[in-house]
């Protein structure tokens, strides 16, 4: 099956410096592919290079049609919340405007954002300002906005930044279920659990992609110390991963016993599973 | 009811009256959008370019209407531009663009002093002077930018809320900021018999921010700040007349007094009477 956007050897930079370099990346229908790296790692860069929002400066972006319906959930925090708009009226951006001149929405496109809304289970609160939500309702409401477009491709930034863990979790539960219904969906996360936990096919990016698989192949240490700098503790249980940054000696060694030795959960079922940890390089 | 009437029976209030109220409205209404996007300097700048090009065209014996809109406009889409394009905030790209602008104005007027005294008109504002012309004028202008308005208002609406965000959900953001920009240069121009280069930047700002201390939602503030503008634009006439002061400078004045008014509300009593309605917990 052909890939709905594909990038072949994609270069990108702000100045004289590339922010991403030979980028191969391939998003075929249905897949459900989350993108995670460190800050600055070229992340959302990557986003709006496939949005067409920003322009590559080598290699080439196709869309297997031009008029491909992509829709997109910025990061929350470039959102102005002290825009006077309701909830439902943030949804209704969503919608094709081509299909209706007319300053007010028609019946049916109210319906159908209420419809999304409440699916979202946030319908009660269409009338209210959007600055009077909680991070998961603010975080739901530009979802709907994404949704009520009827998306081939839904793109999210970070929709998980700035909400609690429940609202996360529900977030990736909405997110599972739409990719089940066939919707394709390219995200990026810096929460490697719910990302290990949810999402399908990970790309692991520094700048360049670093691997990209399921993640049980990607989530290990060595290829996350290789795109984070840093060491990784990995624990695997079942089919669950548990991903964790192990603490840097230096800054609290006073404060914290030695983090290998100490540092680690106590329960026995999970130490069998613990994969050995290199060395660190500074030990 | 005949100090309401008697100044009517004059034709230099009837036709200043009409452009005031259609100016006042017009001005609130694109001032939604300039607040919303955080470009409130804008009308102050762009009035100050439009001097600029006004002198100019007066100089290359070219329309007024024509040399200033044009001016206008290719300021406003450099600013628009440069803070597309660039790490220039909006401020800043106002201030250079715009104060050039009014520099070259100025440099010119001191270079060709013989008309100074008719561009005192322009900076401040002059009722007396509004003909039948500039009524088309500003009625021309209020009919395109309430039409652009009507049949653009989601797009506008998006595209100030998030214009990149916009751009994705297949927004012709570009096209949509150059006709604004158009339209915005076409206000001031129509609003400098009425307002003057000086006092335009407040007519479009104050109504809007006094509106939006008020409501959250957005077809409300667009509503409301248009009949503010209106309203005070009327009641602004009727200052000027009485008090003779200059026509833009009490429209002026007016919505600045109603921005108190609501501002007061809005931190004494609105507040006082949502602090009462929450209910308090914690330890007793």
């Amino acid at each position: 099956m052909d890939p709905l956007i594909e990038l072949n050897r994609v270069a990108f930079g702000y100045g004289a410096f590339n922010v991403l370099d030979d980028i191969d990346l391939h998003l075929h229908p249905g897949q459900f592919v989350g993108l995670v790296g460190p800050s600055g790692a070229g992340k959302t860069s990557l986003l709006k290079l496939i949005l067409t929002l920003l322009t590559p400066r080598e290699g080439e972006i196709q869309r297997v049609r031009p008029d491909l319906r992509i829709t997109y959930v910025p990061q929350i925090e470039t959102v102005d919340w002290s825009f006077p708009v309701t909830a439902e009226e943030v949804v209704l951006m969503g919608l094709d405007h081509r299909q209706n001149i007319w300053p007010w929405p028609r019946r049916r496109e109210r319906k159908r954002a209420s419809e999304i809304l409440d699916r979202l289970e946030i319908g009660h609160l269409a009338e209210r300002h959007i600055r009077d939500l909680s991070g998961g309702q603010q975080q739901r409401v530009f979802l709907a906005r994404a949704l009520v477009a009827d998306p081939e491709v839904l793109v999210l930034d970070e929709p998980t930044t700035g909400v609690d863990v429940r609202s996360a979790e529900n977030i990736f539960h909405w997110l599972t279920m739409l990719n089940q219904e066939g919707m394709t969906i390219l995200l990026t996360t810096h929460d490697l659990n719910m990302a290990a936990a949810h999402v399908p096919w990970v790309v692991c990016l520094n700048r360049r992609i670093v691997a990209q698989g399921p993640p049980q192949d990607i989530f290990t240490e060595e290829i996350l110390s290789d795109a984070y700098k840093g060491n990784f503790i990995v624990l695997r249980q079942d089919d669950m991963i548990f991903v964790q940054q192990r603490p840097h000696p230096h800054g609290l060694k006073e404060v914290l016993p030695d983090p290998v030795e100490g540092g680690l959960p106590n329960h026995d079922s999970l130490e069998k599973t613990v994969q050995p940890i290199p060395a660190s390089k500074e030990a | 009811m005949d100090v309401l009437f008697a100044p009517f029976q004059y034709e230099f209030f009837r036709n200043g009256t009409i452009a005031a109220v259609l100016v006042g409205g017009l001005c609130a209404l694109i001032g939604v959008y300039i607040v919303l996007r955080g470009m409130s300097f804008i009308g102050h700048g762009l009035s100050h370019a439009v001097f600029g090009g006004a002198v100019v065209a007066f100089i290359l014996q070219f329309n007024f209407y024509v040399g200033a809109v044009s001016w206008g406009f290719i300021a406003a889409l450099l600013i628009n531009q440069t803070v597309r394009k660039t790490t220039i905030s909006a401020d800043a790209a106002i201030g250079v663009v715009t104060t050039a602008s009014f520099a070259l104005g100025v440099a010119l007027i001191s270079r060709y002093r013989r008309f100074s005294q008719s561009f005192d008109a322009a900076l401040f504002g002059n009722v007396l002077g509004v003909t039948p012309m500039d009524i088309a004028v500003i009625v021309f202008v209020t009919l395109a930018a309430t039409f652009m308005i009507f049949f653009f208002y989601k797009q506008l609406l998006f595209t100030t809320f998030n214009s990149e965000v916009a751009q994705v959900y297949g927004i012709p953001t570009f096209w949509i900021e150059t006709w604004f920009a158009l339209i915005l240069a076409a206000v001031i121009i129509a609003a400098v018999q009425i307002m003057g280069v000086t006092m335009i930047g407040a007519a479009l700002v104050v109504p809007p921010i006094t509106i939006r201390l008020l409501t959250d939602s957005f077809h409300r503030l667009m509503i409301y700040s248009t009949l503010l503008g209106a309203v005070t634009g009327l009641f602004g006439m009727y200052l000027s007349f009485y008090v003779d002061v200059s026509s833009g400078a009490s429209i002026v004045l007016l919505q600045s007094i109603l921005f108190c008014i609501a501002l007061f509300y809005v931190s004494k009593i609105r507040n006082k009477r949502r602090l009462v309605a929450t209910p308090v917990y914690g330890p007793t």
